[in-house]
C-alpha cells in the first residue's frame, strides 16, 4: 500500500504546489483590495476567512456570488483573473490524478496490493498454484469442484485477465508476474498460515524448479508438487527433497507398461486419480506384441523404455538416421505409408504417436489405422486445444499431458493416503484390481468416484473418537450406516485401512476400528459427506450405532439422563 | 549545486523565518501579531509540506511529520482567529491573541526541529 500512496504523492507535488500558490495569490489580493460599502465608500478589505471562503467557492466553480458584500470594481477586476487562475490550477491537478490512475505501472502496483490483501484475508485453507495454463486451469477448476480455495500466479497477464471469466464457484485471487521471484510467492501467501501446499505447474521446468527450492528454503514444511520435463531437473527437484515431481512423460510410459502388464489394474489406478464425477475413463487393453514408436524424443525414450521392461519388442521410426544396437530403426517420417509398412505396421499390434507435433501425430494414427485396422493407437496430444480433433478420431489411447499432471496433482493434494494406496496397488494381481473395479462401479455406475481420507481423530470424527476412547467398539459396516435411515448401506467402497505402520487393503466390513486409524474410502460424494457427519456428530453417531435420536439440548439430555438414572 | 535543494532549503527555512516573525513580540498584544504575516506562514509552510511528498527514506518521513505537525498548528491558529472575529465577535482580545500566538509558537517549534533535520541532513552528506 506503501508504495502507491508514495508515488501517488511524488506525482501530485507539482500540482498541489500549483493549487496552493494560486490560493495563496488570490486570497491575499482580495486582503489588499478595498471593497465598497452600501452608499459607494470606500470599505477595509475583506478579511482573510471571507477571501478564503469567496476563493473556495469561487475556485471550485460553485460560485455563490458576490459575499459579504458587493464587490468594489477593483475586486472584481481582481476576481476576473483569480477565476481564470483557479480554473487552471484544479485542472491541471485533475489531469495529471486522471494520468496516474491510468498509468500502467500505478495500476500494477494497485493490482499487487489489492491481490496481497486478498490473499491475506483468506481465512480457510488454500493451495498455491504458479502456472495457470491448461494444467493450472484444469487444477484449479478441479480443486475449486470439490470447494477448496487457491491462489493463482501467472506469468501472462493475458491469462490473468481471462481467468476473471472462468466461471469458478469460489474467488481466486490471480496476479500476473514471474513465479520465479520469491517476493511475489511470499505475496502469494506462502507464508500464509493456511497455505496448504505449492503446485509448481508452468510450462518453464527451470521456472519450476525455482518455486520448488523457495518453497523448501521459505517454508520447508509445505509441501510442493512440481512438473518436469527432463530427467536432471527431476534429479534436482528431488535433491533436496521436492514432494512430489510429476513428470508426465514417465508418468504415461509407465502408465502404457502398467495398462501392458496388468489392465485391470492400470483401469483402477485410473478411475481413482480421475477426477470425480466425471464419467468413468474407456477401459483400455494394450496388446502384447510388436510395437512402432513415431518419434525418438523424450516421450519416446520413456516408451522405448517401458516397453522393454515389458519385453515388447520395439521397431522406432525416426526422421533422422539413427542406428541402435538390438534395436530396428526405419527413417522417415511416419505421416506417410512406406516407412510405417517398411517398420512392419500390417503385422504390429500397437503404434505409438509420440512427434511433438499434433497434426502429424494424427497423420500416423490415421494412416497406420489404414494399413492395419485392428492395430492399437497410442497418441501424444501436445494441446488440450486439439481435442476436437483427438476425440474425432477414437484412438485406443492418448496422452494429454495437462491432464495427467491435473489428475495427479489433485489425487496427491486431497487425499495424501491415495498415493500410499495406488503404490500398493500397483504390486496387485490382475484379477483382484477387477474385483475392486466392480465395487466401485456398484457404488458409481459409470462415473469417478470422490475419495476421501478420514482420520478417526478428534478434528475429523469428532463424536467417534470419543466414542472409541471410551473403550466401546465399533464395526466398520455400523459406521458406514445411512445417517437418515440406518437400515440403508451407504454406498461406499473402504479401500484401505492404516494402523500405525500397518496397512489393511480392502479392509472387510466386520473390521473392529481403533481410535487414530485412517480410512481411504470411496464413492458418491453425498455418501461420504454423510458418512463424515455420522463421525463427526454426535446425535448422528448415536442414531446410526443405536437407532435412537439423542435429545439435543442440555435441558432434554439432563432430563433423558434423569431417567435413565435407576432409582 | 542542484536547483531541488535550493528550492526545498529555501521553503523550509522561510517557513521557520515567518513564524518566527509572526510569534515575535508581546503574546497578548494583537499589534505585535500580524494577520499577513500568519498568512504567509501558513502558505509557505504548506508548500513545504507538498515538497516533502513521496520521499521514503525515515529522514524524509520525520521532515514530512514536523511539517504536518506545523501545519495542524497554525491551520488551529487561523481558525481560532476567525471563528473569534468573525463568529463569536468578542475580537482580539488579549485573551484570543495569546491563544493564537502560543500555537503558532507549537508550529515553529516544529519548524525548527525540521530546520534542524535539514542541517542534519546536509552535514551528513558532506558534499
Amino acid at each position: 500500500m506503501d508504495s502507491v500512496i508514495f508515488l501517488m504523492l511524488r506525482r501530485m507535488r507539482a500540482p498541489l504546489i500549483v493549487l496552493i500558490a494560486i490560493y495563496a495569490i488570490s486570497m491575499l489580493g482580495l486582503a489588499l483590495i478595498p471593497g465598497v460599502d452600501a452608499n459607494g465608500r470606500p470599505a477595509p478589505p475583506m478579511s482573510f476567512f471571507h477571501a478564503f471562503y469567496f476563493v473556495s467557492y469561487t475556485a471550485t466553480t460553485i460560485g455563490f456570488g458576490e459575499i459579504p458584500s458587493a464587490f468594489s470594481d477593483a475586486q472584481r477586476m481582481w476576481t476576473v483573473l483569480c477565476i481564470y487562475l483557479t480554473v487552471v490550477g484544479w485542472t491541471y491537478s485533475i489531469v495529471t490524478l486522471l494520468g496516474l490512475l491510468q498509468d500502467k505501472g500505478f495500476q500494477a502496483a494497485f493490482a499487487k496490493i489489492r491481490f496481497a490483501r486478498s490473499v491475506r484475508r483468506l481465512g480457510e485453507p488454500f493451495y498455491l498454484i504458479c502456472g495457470c495454463g491448461e494444467t493450472g486451469t484444469l487444477i484449479g477448476s478441479a480443486l475449486d469442484r470439490i470447494g477448496t480455495r487457491f491462489v493463482v500466479l501467472e506469468l501472462s497477464e493475458h491469462r490473468v485477465q481471462e481467468l476473471d471469466l472462468l466461471e469458478w464457484r469460489a474467488d481466486a485471487p490471480a496476479l500476473a508476474g514471474d513465479a520465479r521471484e520469491p517476493e511475489l510467492l511470499k505475496l502469494a501467501g506462502l507464508l500464509h498460515p493456511k497455505c496448504r501446499g505449492v503446485l509448481a505447474v508452468t510450462s518453464n521446468e527451470e521456472a519450476n524448479l525455482a518455486v520448488a527450492i523457495a518453497v523448501r528454503l521459505l517454508r520447508p514444511n509445505v509441501p510442493v508438487l512440481a512438473r518436469a520435463r527432463s530427467d536432471s531437473v527431476s534429479a534436482n527437484m528431488a535433491s533436496f527433497g521436492t514432494d512430489h515431481i510429476i513428470n508426465p512423460f514417465r508418468r504415461f510410459a509407465d502408465q502404457l507398461a502398467l495398462a501392458v502388464r496388468a489392465p485391470d489394474v492400470f483401469r483402477l489406478e485410473q478411475l481413482l486419480t480421475g477426477i470425480p464425477d466425471e464419467p468413468a475413463p474407456e477401459p483400455h487393453r494394450p496388446p502384447r506384441g510388436d510395437w512402432i514408436v513415431c518419434g525418438y524424443g523424450r516421450f519416446g525414450h520413456a516408451i522405448v523404455a517401458a516397453l522393454d521392461s515389458e519385453a515388447q519388442p520395439v521397431t522406432l521410426i525416426t526422421p533422422e538416421p539413427l542406428t541402435l544396437p538390438d534395436r530396428r530403426c526405419i527413417t522417415g517420417v511416419g505421416t506417410e505409408a512406406e516407412p510405417l509398412v517398411a517398420a512392419g505396421v500390417r503385422t504390429a499390434v500397437g503404434i505409438v504417436a509420440g512427434t511433438d507435433n499434433d497434426v502429424n501425430n494424427l497423420s500416423i494414427a490415421v494412416t497406420a489405422r489404414e494399413l492395419n485396422p485392428s492395430i492399437f493407437v497410442v497418441m501424444r496430444q501436445n494441446h488440450a486445444s486439439n481435442s476436437a480433433l483427438f476425440d474425432a478420431f477414437v484412438g485406443d489411447f492418448a496422452l494429454v499431458p495437462s491432464r495427467l499432471i491435473a489428475q495427479e496433482c489433485i489425487a496427491t493434494l486431497t487425499t495424501p493416503l491415495l498415493s500410499e494406496f495406488l503404490g500398493r496397488v500397483r504390486l496387485q494381481e490382475n484379477h483382484w484390481a477387477a474385483e475392486v473395479i466392480a465395487q466401485l462401479e456398484s457404488v458409481c455406475p459409470g462415473q469417478v468416484p470422490d475419495i476421501r481420507g478420514i482420520t478417526l481423530n478428534i478434528s475429523e470424527a469428532r463424536a467417534a473418537y470419543l466414542h472409541l476412547m471410551a473403550d466401546a467398539p465399533l464395526v466398520l459396516a455400523d459406521a458406514m450406516r445411512d445417517n437418515t435411515d440406518r437400515d440403508i448401506r451407504l454406498p461406499l467402497v473402504p479401500l484401505m485401512l492404516r494402523r500405525d505402520q500397518s496397512v489393511i487393503l480392502m479392509p472387510p466390513a466386520h473390521t473392529l476400528l481403533k481410535a487414530g486409524d485412517a480410512l481411504l474410502i470411496a464413492g458418491p460424494r453425498t455418501a461420504l459427506t454423510r458418512l463424515k457427519l455420522s463421525l463427526q456428530n454426535a446425535n448422528a453417531f448415536d442414531y446410526v450405532l443405536h437407532g435412537r435420536s439423542a435429545p439435543g439440548g442440555w435441558i432434554w439430555r439432563a432430563r433423558a439422563a434423569r431417567k435413565a438414572r435407576p432409582r | 549545486m542542484n536547483l531541488e535543494k535550493v528550492v526545498f532549503g529555501f521553503f523550509i527555512v522561510l517557513a521557520a523565518t515567518m513564524n518566527f516573525g509572526f510569534f515575535i513580540g508581546d503574546i497578548d498584544n494583537p499589534v505585535h501579531h500580524h494577520v499577513f504575516e500568519l498568512f504567509v506562514t501558513i502558505v509557505v509552510n504548506l508548500i513545504a509540506t507538498v515538497l516533502k511528498f513521496g520521499d521514503r527514506t525515515q529522514i524524509g518521513a520525520i521532515h514530512l511529520a514536523t511539517s504536518l505537525v506545523a501545519d495542524l498548528q497554525l491551520i488551529a491558529a487561523a481558525i481560532y482567529w476567525a471563528y473569534s472575529v468573525h463568529v463569536s465577535g468578542v475580537g482580539m482580545t488579549p485573551g484570543v491573541t495569546a491563544s493564537v500566538v502560543s500555537l503558532a509558537a507549537g508550529a515553529m517549534l516544529a519548524n525548527v526541529v525540521s530546520v534542524v533535520i535539514l542541517i542534519a541532513e546536509t552535514v551528513m552528506m558532506r558534499r
